[in-house]
């Protein structure tokens, strides 16, 4: 279920050292693409944002760990020491169907707490969540793993994070 | 969870380099987008200053200084607190006009520069412009209050 977001609103998202500046930079380029109204290029403009910088994160941060196991092992160390790493929290729950399908839920995710927690901007979360979706495909994408990303919310600041592993 | 020695400084690092790449993600999209530099840094002190003014209510509720006397007394803060609070580095104060209205803040390891080259068909472009705008929109608002204070 996604629906289309629309609309603008000002996030405010602070959290300890440069967190709040990026965070808050997320917050400027949005008010930039509301004004072309395009919000599904928007989305893309952003997942495409966070591939490239999951890409590059992913090389600094893993080039000294020891080689992953297999893909679960990848998944795990995406929800302990990636999330832990950008997000200052683990992954609450991981779910998979051992078949390629993941779900990583995150119940209180970090871009998500400052807002509202009610109903109201629920619709305009995907747009913070969209570069996080990146961030996990160019991740996964520099570990040999190709992959979609989609994210809901159901209730905020909850949200869950489908990965969809595509066999070559 | 084990908490390793370097752990601390290992995380800082890597939310820095995080930071650094995503701003770099996003000058590459706005040059994407827009065909010529001068456009590009507009957006980018556009940005830079709706970041400013909401920055400046969560700089002064964790710094706690308070009113600045003068625009000496702004710049020492703007370079010893702020940026040291935001970005980790205290740009030295320099080239003060002669009136005492316009300083220069030099930046020597700008994080927003690790791992940046710019080709050359960028000359033009102010990579770091989005600083500019920041700084703009938070001082604006100060103004703003101080004035509101003083009527």
């Amino acid at each position: 279920m996604k629906s289309p977001p629309d609309g603008r609103f000002p996030p405010r998202l602070a959290a300890g050292g440069c967190a709040p500046l990026l965070a808050q930079s997320r917050g400027g380029f949005e008010s930039l693409w509301v004004l072309q109204d395009e919000n599904g290029r928007c989305i893309t403009k952003l997942e495409n944002m966070g591939f490239r910088v999951g890409q590059g994160l992913i090389e600094r941060f893993t080039k000294d760990t020891a080689r992953f196991k297999d893909e679960l092992d990848i998944m795990k160390f995406i929800c302990k020491d990636f999330w832990t790493t950008v997000f200052k929290k683990q992954i609450d729950n991981l779910r998979t169907n051992h078949q390629g399908i993941y779900v990583l839920q995150d119940n209180k995710f970090r871009l998500l707490t400052q807002m509202s927690a009610g109903k109201q901007y629920l619709e305009h979360a995907s747009k913070y969540l969209a570069f996080t979706c990146g961030l996990i495909r160019g991740g996964l994408s520099n570990l040999g793993i190709k992959s979609i990303v989609t994210a809901e919310v159901s209730s905020m600041p909850a949200c869950k994070f489908q990965v969809m592993i595509q066999k070559l | 969870m084990s908490r390793q020695a370097n752990r601390g400084t290992e995380s800082k690092k890597m939310s820095s380099e995080l930071f650094t790449l995503t701003y770099g993600a996003l000058v590459t999209q706005l040059c994407k987008d827009y065909e010529n530099d001068e456009d590009v840094n507009k957006q980018l002190d556009k940005m830079g200053y709706n970041i400013g003014v909401r920055l400046i209510e969560d700089f002064l509720a964790r710094s706690n200084v308070g009113r600045c006397h003068d625009f000496r007394e702004t710049a020492d803060v703007i370079a010893k607190v702020a940026f040291k609070m935001y970005l980790g580095i205290t740009p030295s104060i320099t080239n003060w006009s002669p009136a005492g209205d316009e300083f220069s803040l030099i930046l020597e390891n700008n994080p927003l520069v690790d791992f940046v080259e710019l080709p050359d068909n960028h000359s033009s472009l102010i990579y770091s412009n989005l600083l500019c705008g920041v700084l703009r929109g938070a001082l604006e608002m100060i103004r703003k209050l101080r004035y509101a204070a003083n009527a």
